[in-house]
């Protein structure tokens, strides 16, 4: 049987506030001039479609995965880091069993891909992709090297904050995020566009924080960064979200 | 007491390290039973081909359910993941392969009309971009879908419709147009 035949009802998801979301159309970052939609962003009520979202992950993750410098023979140059935290909803809720995807520079600012023409070296060792399951408690754990920063054609003697790209599939359509994670106390964060594209209040949500109790003690700095997804709207206080809901 | 959701940051030029699979754009098997193809180009403000895009799609299965992970909700469809991602080539173009959804319940009783959910992730998109697949053979589930309706103008509803291409039953064709002439409509969700 389905919701819809049971008579149950989905919840809808919060609508994110204004100062969280870098607008759409910012022309300091040079990209968003002919990519950014000119019209505004229709309201879509959140039916079926949008509170479900693709069970995915098991079997496309092994462990080895998370683990960014054990790939190849060698070991990748750079400062081995490990990067955990965990993703919840606004509820403060774990998320767990989701998809985490990150792609990241190597140590010297290089990325392993044609379209990078920065002449830093690649990393034989290096590939800069990983991907792991959230678990019951929302947690995830990446083991990589830390990024360098690198220049970009934005504007001139442009360079991007060291970051971690970071991809989470979420439980449901409108959980989906495309974030990245930036390190503390970075000097390139006040001339980088893209970073400086997020609500000044919600800036510092991007770094993540030093933790010597994730860190392993002669192997590697730990680095803790969690994740607040969009969570079930209270829809006692909205009843607006009702038009459009499956019954 | 609310935690603060964390902002999004555009997928750069280089997310197609990070984010496809072999098997992203095979929502079923090419020649699945009842496998239909939807392609199409992603171009820019300027008209160009944007060839590094990434879309992603969300739908349900042909008899209306989701294999999903909502708490409540309907069984998983059977083999049917209902997630399809593709990244565009060096033209803009993208093709998936998936079943046609079927109708999913509306508000009041009625249905929205069979749709797919597309995500667009690319560098200068600072958040995604939200749009909806239409199936150009459903008019009248097309004429009755809530949200087909709310929007006013129907040149801009349009974009939403897929076309279906000649000579090639179950091959339809979505372009999308992030700005400018006949651009897609995208949404808030």
């Amino acid at each position: 049987m389905t919701a819809a035949s049971t008579g149950q009802r989905l919840p809808g998801y919060e609508r994110p506030p204004a100062g969280v979301h870098p607008p759409l159309d910012y022309p300091p970052y040079r990209s968003t001039i002919l990519r950014a939609p000119k019209q505004p962003l229709l309201p879509l009520p959140h039916g079926r479609t949008e509170v479900t979202g693709p069970l995915l992950g098991e079997g496309r993750v092994d462990p080895g995965d998370a683990d960014l410098t054990t790939r190849h023979a060698g070991e990748p140059i750079g400062e081995r880091i490990i990067v955990t935290g965990r993703v919840l909803d606004s509820g403060g809720r774990p998320v767990p069993g989701t998809l985490i995807e990150i792609w990241q520079a190597n140590g010297a600012g290089r990325y392993r891909l044609d379209v990078d023409s920065h002449p830093a070296p690649l990393d034989p060792n290096f590939d800069g992709a990983g991907r792991c399951l959230t678990d019951a408690e929302g947690r995830y754990r990446f083991v990589t090297i830390k990024p360098g920063a690198y220049p970009w054609g934005n504007h001139h003697n442009a360079w991007r904050p060291a970051h971690i790209h970071f991809s989470v599939l979420g439980r449901a359509f409108t959980q989906r995020l495309v974030t990245a994670m930036f390190f503390p106390g970075d000097p390139l964060f006040a001339q980088d566009p893209v970073f400086s594209s997020v609500p000044a209040a919600a800036r510092q949500r991007l770094i993540c924080r030093q933790d010597l109790g994730i860190t392993e003690p002669d192997w590697a700095l730990g680095y803790v960064w969690d994740i607040v997804l969009r969570g079930p709207a209270a829809t006692l206080f909205e009843p607006a979200e009702d038009e459009g809901e499956p019954r | 007491m609310r935690l603060a959701l964390t902002p999004s940051q555009t997928a750069g030029p280089f997310l197609a390290i990070g984010l496809p699979w072999a098997d992203g754009p095979y929502v079923v098997p090419e020649g699945a039973p009842g496998a239909i193809a939807i392609e199409g180009t992603v171009r820019d403000g300027a008209g160009a081909p944007v060839p590094d895009a990434l879309l992603e799609t969300w739908q349900a299965a042909p008899d209306g359910s989701f294999a999903h992970t909502a708490v409540h909700g309907g069984p998983r469809a059977s083999g049917f993941r209902g997630f399809g991602r593709c990244l565009t080539g060096s033209k803009g173009q993208f093709r998936f392969i998936t079943l046609r959804p079927g109708v999913v319940p509306g508000p009041d009783g009625g249905i929205q009309a069979p749709h797919v959910d597309a995500s667009v992730f690319a560098r200068g998109l600072l958040h995604r971009l939200v749009t909806r697949i239409y199936f150009p053979d459903e008019p009248a589930a097309n004429e009755n879908d809530p949200v087909l309706r709310s929007i006013a103008d129907p040149a801009r509803r349009a974009t939403l419709i897929a076309a279906a291409r000649d000579g090639r039953p179950g091959e339809f064709r979505f372009d999308i147009r992030l700005q400018g002439e006949r651009e897609t409509v995208f949404f808030d969700v």
